[in-house]
């Protein structure tokens, strides 16, 4: 994150601090935006960035407090840079911190390039729709929520839900796939704990993957502060590995609902006007900057998919982090306690997951003809189950007519045999629909309204094994 | 010329303006990024700038241009992608993938030549807006360029042929003075543009999608609010909008939102066709895409720059619909610079002028005559996606929006997750067109308000009958009620709920429509008498009517009149046999 300069200028007028807020007399020359290094009187350097300027006053704001910042000794040095991330190949397989200094022990890189953190947007006329499956071997997922290359589609959790082992299994099934095509993973751990960051790695390393990660960590007890850079430093390298070395890059932040803690306190700090719950109005703003980065591009070779992870305070969804999320991203996996207390595994809420970019992704040619009609159908099916569950809970299941009592089974069937499948277990996409067709023999054949009747004489097992 | 003082964010302030304007344009710094003044304080200029600042100095020039934010208006637009600012982003594509700033390309193309055909003769007196000529911009569009706001004269000299939109096609005499025209006019596109008159909407603007032109219709000149929580299918019921809207050009303002989907949006158009004439649908549409990732400032810039277009090509006598995605991003951009420049804020932090602001966006909808000669109407219609917080109907944008609109669609998290789409709840959406469209729908039914009130009056029936359900169960319903329960899960899943990715299903005729929703309101009255003669709610249930009934949507437009007289008598038949076999 360095890059060389000719000059150095430098201030020992600061006159107060907040928080990590420095306010100095004006820096002269200094850039918006510019990485300064703070000299405290200790002898100690802290990183920080110049975050408003003008000809009376310099803010920065340093990277990890400055809560032993002395007013008299301390001073501010700049050397012109700004915040970048020196890349080059060798990136892959290194471990970085949330300023993208190295904390693997290995060397530093040697850049073949510097980056600038932020990114550019792209061009929208640029961008070739994603239409790519990408076969993660979890029905609950290939077959009503399908990934596609380019995607940005998040995991909504909650705490103490195994959104961990589901996104390592989809490492493990998903992006390893292809041996002969170039892929690479970013990973970036948002204050997490040591642990999570420890399995995360841990499992790139049993599956062969650790090669072809990049990994950016910045753990619970790591500076606050590097929490809003450590998912720009990941979507830096994988924008690099895409748009530059080709590869298919798939993007993991863990855990996004750390970024946006961290994201409210830096506002606080600078007394900007709160928005809901004293989170900062830009917020959306902020987060589709990084999320926008996802995509596809006529021309290039690449895709950059990310799949962040956050936890829902409380499990509401309608929480301005997983609500903003939601209205950026191209839909969501929703995880419940619900599944998870009856011993589900994937504890995917089908009701609340979505995927945007599944039509593109899907059907003939793709995955299988009647991919989508199978979809809805099995969606509308187990809606109805639900309904009639909730309803059952207060007439009993007896008062339920016959027609309703299979919708019933149905729904726990679904639940049973299609959401529900091991933690190493690998389904393909075609087992999966066959799975659904399977739960299909059970209901009345004259309300498969949604799956024409080519496909209903096709597939359905009855007809189907007879031929 | 000034300099820099300050940099916050978008924010900047000059010192030295002197003789600046609010609103002026600045270009800021070497790389010459564009800002707008948005106040002045004694030399000093507040500026927000419409591109990343980052790397600015204090101290660096930033130079006045002297114009406001203008929109070009001519020939070249139809069919363009844009950004929030007009600039074209499949011009910059040729240079890169990716959005520098500071880059400067031109809204029309200066290099390309139009034939221009006069419609008046030398000697004629023109004023404003008068047609003096057309351009056949694409196949299905005919440019109509009109005398500029402000000017009027004697036509001294006019010319057929190829020209650019730079070169002079037309020379006027005014006391004296005569004035070059070229074919580009530019509109300041804060500034709504002037008409003769105003005229309440009468009629109906056909959207294919069947809740809204049947139940709640959406009249030619009006203004319509979609909200909905995510995931409930708002962007995909606009671009049905924005896809398959009879009307003479779409504009479709991506604001604030997703990248991939705007690709999408592009890639489909190019290979749609419009119902109406089989061309492509990229020849009545212009794109103006400001994604959520791009300069904050320029997507405030971006519904203004939409809807001067939009009043642009219905000053020419068109029907225009403007389609925007979302107007909640369009207000959390004012709400964004409205803190950078310490404004005291309203609710939840928005401006306190977010209700005026969001009044004069959907206020220049209408059905105007406009100026000049030959007589002649257009319209500007707007629909506006709102993406409230939670879903929360209560919030700042949703219910300042819903004081301007007569037209609600509020889409509904529940039946999204039911996979209903299009999500619009029909007991909380409401048209106020209903009235002003009831003449043009008896030209294609006299039965039209009666079907589509008895169909309302039974799904309200539906929702109180549900209240009952979950309490005694579904078994325990009178025969009557469970025909009811019948009947309406037929008007939802057979006739409300539309796939937009079904070839056929995807546009739906008016005429279509109201046959559906009669085949279901048929089936209603004749299985009714059944019920006397002992027939079950099950049995009727059971009937091979029902599965056809439910496939009437596949049937395309042009051969269902036929098709569905047939499935009439059959259904009399059938229906009248399964009677006749129990008594």
């Amino acid at each position: 994150m360095t890059s060389s300069s000719l000059y150095v200028k430098e201030t020992k007028a600061i006159k107060r601090t907040k928080g990590s807020l420095l306010v100095a007399e004006s820096i002269p020359d200094i850039k918006f935006g510019e990485i300064v290094d703070v000299w405290l009187s200790s002898g100690e350097v802290k990183r920080g960035q110049a975050i408003d300027i003008s000809k009376e006053v310099t803010v920065v704001q340093v990277f990890g407090g400055v809560s032993e910042v002395d007013l008299i000794g301390s001073k501010i040095r700049c050397k012109g840079e700004t915040l970048k991330l020196a890349v080059s190949e060798d990136i892959l397989g290194r471990i970085f911190n949330g300023i993208g200094e190295p904390i693997d022990g290995g060397p530093s890189v040697v850049p073949e390039d510097y980056l600038d953190v932020n990114g550019l947007p792209i061009n929208p006329a640029g961008r070739e729709p994603p239409a790519e499956f990408i076969e993660t071997g979890i029905s609950a997922i290939d077959g009503l929520n399908a990934l596609v290359r380019g995607q940005k589609l998040p995991i909504f959790s909650g705490s103490g839900l195994p959104h961990n082992r589901i996104v390592a299994q989809i490492i493990r099934q998903a992006a390893v796939k292809r041996k002969e095509e170039q892929f690479a993973i970013v990973f970036a751990a948002i204050g997490v704990s040591y642990d999570d960051a420890a399995f995360f790695m841990k499992n790139l390393e049993q599956t062969g993957a650790r090669e072809r990660t990049v990994a950016f960590i910045n753990t619970a007890s790591d500076p606050v502060i590097e929490r809003i850079s450590t998912p720009r430093l990941a979507l830096t390298a994988g924008e690099y590995l895409a748009w530059k070395q080709g590869m298919h890059v798939l993007v993991i932040l863990a855990d996004m609902t750390n970024y946006c803690e961290a994201l409210r306190e830096l506002s606080a700090m600078r007394e900007e006007i709160p928005s809901r719950r004293g989170y900062p109005g830009y917020m959306y703003t902020d987060l589709a900057t990084m999320y926008e980065r996802a995509g596809r591009i006529f021309g290039k070779g690449g895709s950059v998919t990310i799949m962040p992870i956050l936890t829902m305070p409380d499990d509401d969804i309608t929480h301005p982090i997983p609500d903003l999320t939601g209205y950026i991203t191209e839909g969501q996996i929703v995880l419940s306690r619900e599944l998870e207390r009856k011993g589900i595994y994937p504890p995917i809420d089908v009701f609340l997951s979505l995927s945007r970019m599944m039509k593109e992704g899907i059907g003939a040619g793709k995955t299988r003809e009647d991919h989508n009609n199978v979809f809805m159908q099995l969606y509308a099916a187990y809606a109805e189950g639900c309904n009639l569950r909730e309803i059952s809970t207060i007439i009993g299941a007896e008062a339920l007519g016959e027609r309703d009592k299979i919708y019933l089974t149905v729904a726990d069937r679904f639940e049973r045999e299609f959401i529900s499948q091991g933690e190493f277990e690998k389904r393909k996409v075609e087992e999966t629909l066959d799975t659904g067709w399977e739960l299909f023999s059970a209901l009345p054949e004259e309300d498969l309204k949604l799956i024409g009747e080519e496909l209903i004489k096709k597939y359905l097992p009855k007809y189907s094994e007879k031929t | 010329m000034g300099k820099i003082w300050r940099v916050s964010g978008p924010l900047v302030i000059g010192e030295d303006m002197k003789g600046s304007q609010v609103y002026e344009i600045v270009e800021i710094g070497s790389e010459g990024l564009v800002g707008e003044i948005i106040g002045l304080e004694e030399d000093r200029a507040i500026i927000q700038a419409h591109e990343d600042t980052l790397e600015l100095k204090v101290g660096e020039t930033i130079r006045g241009t002297g114009t406001i934010l203008t929109a070009e208006l001519g020939p070249g637009i139809v069919g363009s992608i844009y950004d929030g600012l007009q600039k074209s982003l499949t011009v910059l594509m040729e240079k890169d993938s990716f959005i520098k700033r500071g880059a400067k390309v031109f809204a029309l193309p200066r290099d390309k030549k139009w034939q221009f055909s006069p419609k008046v003769k030398v000697g004629d007196a023109v004023s404003e807006g008068d047609i003096i000529g057309t351009v056949p911009e694409t196949n299905l569009l005919e440019h109509r360029i009109m005398v500029p706001v402000g000017i009027k004269g004697v036509i001294k000299e006019i010319r057929e042929g190829e020209y650019t939109v730079e070169e002079p096609v037309t020379w006027l005499e005014d006391n004296g003075e005569v004035k070059e025209l070229t074919m580009m006019r530019r509109w300041p596109v804060r500034k709504p543009r002037p008409y003769k008159q105003r005229f309440a909407p009468s009629r109906l603007l056909i959207t294919g999608m069947r809740i809204i032109d049947y139940m709640f219709p959406l009249a030619l000149g009006g203004k319509a609010a979609m909200p909905g929580g995510f995931g409930t299918g708002k962007t995909v019921a606009l671009q049905q909008l924005a896809r398959w809207a009879q009307t003479q050009l779409n504009i479709y303002v991506g604001c604030g939102e997703r990248g991939n989907e705007m690709a999408d949006v592009l890639y489909s158009f190019r290979k749609l066709k419009d119902p109406a004439t089989g061309r492509l649908l990229q020849e009545k549409e212009v794109f103006i895409a400001n994604t959520s990732n791009m300069p904050v400032v320029a997507r405030e810039a971006s519904i203004f720059v939409g809807i001067t277009l939009a009043e642009y090509f219905r000053d020419m006598g068109y029907d225009v619909l403007l389609v925007a995605d979302s107007t909640s991003r369009w207000a959390e951009a004012m709400r964004e610079i409205g803190g950078r420049l310490e404004e005291i804020p309203g609710e939840e932090g928005f401006p306190a002028y977010l209700g005026s602001r969001l009044s004069s966006f959907y206020e220049r909808s209408g059905l105007v005559e406009c100026l000049g000669s030959p007589e002649r109407r257009g319209s500007v219609t707007v629909a506006g996606a709102v993406s409230p917080p939670g879903a929360d109907f209560s919030e700042p944008v949703t219910q300042n929006t819903l004081r301007i609109i007569d037209a609600l669609y509020s889409l509904d998290v529940s039946l999204a997750n039911k996979r209903h789409f299009p999500a619009i709840n029909w007991l909380t959406s409401y048209s106020l067109y209903v009235d002003d469209v009831k003449g043009w729908w008896s030209e294609i039914s006299p039965e039209w308000d009666v079907t589509r009130a008895t169909a309302l009056k039974l799904l309200q029936q539906e929702a109180e009958l549900e209240e009952i359900v979950r309490l005694v169960g579904p078994e325990a319903l009178p025969e009557g009620d469970k025909l009811v329960l019948l009947v309406t899960r037929m008007i939802r899943e057979d006739f409300l709920m539309q796939s937009a990715y079904h070839e056929i299903d995807t546009y739906c005729m008016p005429a279509k429509a109201q046959l559906m929703l009669k085949t279901i309101i048929k089936f209603y009255e004749l299985a009714q008498p059944m019920l006397d003669s002992g027939v079950s709610v099950a049995e009727i249930r059971s009937s091979p009517i029902v599965p056809r009934i439910s496939r009437m949507k596949d049937i395309p437009n042009d051969t269902f009149e036929q098709r569905i007289k047939e499935l009439w008598s059959e259904m009399e038949a059938s229906l009248v046999a399964q009677r006749g076999g129990v008594s």
